[in-house]
């Protein structure tokens, strides 16, 4: 995996991430479309994600929650807004309450990916914008205090998977 | 900064024409009847839109003489800054740990 570049507009407040995978679209896709495949990549460090709705199809809903350290649950939704299988997704996540249902509907966090075929693999581009500072702020105090140092951890222990192989 | 005040900050920053008022100011201060030139719309609009700017702090407006003259704040817009690089290191991590996952279906194979 190579991160190609990172964009960030700060006036915008929009991040545009470009990675490249050793793997076909087609694959890359299933990431984002099995929900167990999902729940393994999407919470920040320390915070597995758990997907107990996942439709993936345009107009589509998804609930999910995120365990943190001490036990507690972080609870999110997305609302698919467009999905042309294997090549874009386009959807809105936010915050959601102990029962998973939305409490910040009017400003989610746009986020629009694209997949695209290049010679050793795939291309993914995703650009994120966020409505307010405030819900930035609470989605990276999660994972990002105590979680970056065990980010750390991981990713180590992934390089050395991957490099195995 | 609390967080209403940020709330002030991203909706003031929400829209296109307070965006390129931000963006001129930050590259020169200027008078609000100067401003008021450059867009299609009204010099009392124009005033509103420096308003909302003044009071999310992003812009600080200071009489000289007859005119009004708008200056940008900075420190707003780091802290946007600041926000985003640790989104950033999020988006490593996810990317880092998708790879991860890729390399063991590749193991399978």
């Amino acid at each position: 995996m190579t991160v190609v570049s990172v964009q960030k507009d700060a006036e915008a407040m929009t991040l545009t991430f470009v990675a490249e995978f050793d793997a076909e679209p087609e694959r890359v896709w299933e990431l984002w479309a099995d929900p167990r495949q999902l729940e393994r990549w999407w919470g920040p460090p320390g915070w597995p994600a758990t997907f107990e709705r996942h439709e993936f199809a345009n107009g589509g809903e998804s609930r999910y929650y995120m365990s943190g350290p001490e036990g507690e649950r972080a609870h999110g939704w997305w609302h698919i807004i467009a999905v042309e299988p294997k090549r874009t997704l386009t959807l809105d996540d936010g915050f959601a309450d102990d029962n998973g249902e939305p409490v910040d509907a009017d400003e989610p966090t746009r986020m629009a990916v694209t997949l695209e075929p290049i010679p050793s693999g795939t291309r993914m581009t995703t650009v994120g914008t966020f409505a307010s500072a405030d819900q930035l702020e609470k989605l990276l105090a999660m994972g990002m205090e105590e979680g970056m140092r065990l980010a750390m951890g991981q990713i180590d222990a992934i390089l050395a998977e991957t490099s195995g192989s | 900064m609390s967080d209403a005040e940020a709330d002030r900050t991203f909706h003031a920053l929400a829209d296109a024409t307070r965006r390129d008022i931000t963006r001129r100011v930050l590259q020169r201060e200027q008078s609000v009847s100067s401003l008021a030139c450059r867009y299609e719309m009204s010099f009392a609009a124009v005033q509103k839109h420096v308003a909302v700017l003044e009071a999310a702090s992003l812009v600080t407006k200071k009489r000289r003489g007859r005119e009004q003259i708008v200056h940008a704040n900075l420190d707003a817009l780091r802290r946007a800054a600041r926000l985003l690089d640790e989104y950033e290191q999020l988006w490593r991590h996810r990317a880092d740990t998708m790879a991860g996952i890729l390399a063991e279906t590749g193991e399978e194979s």
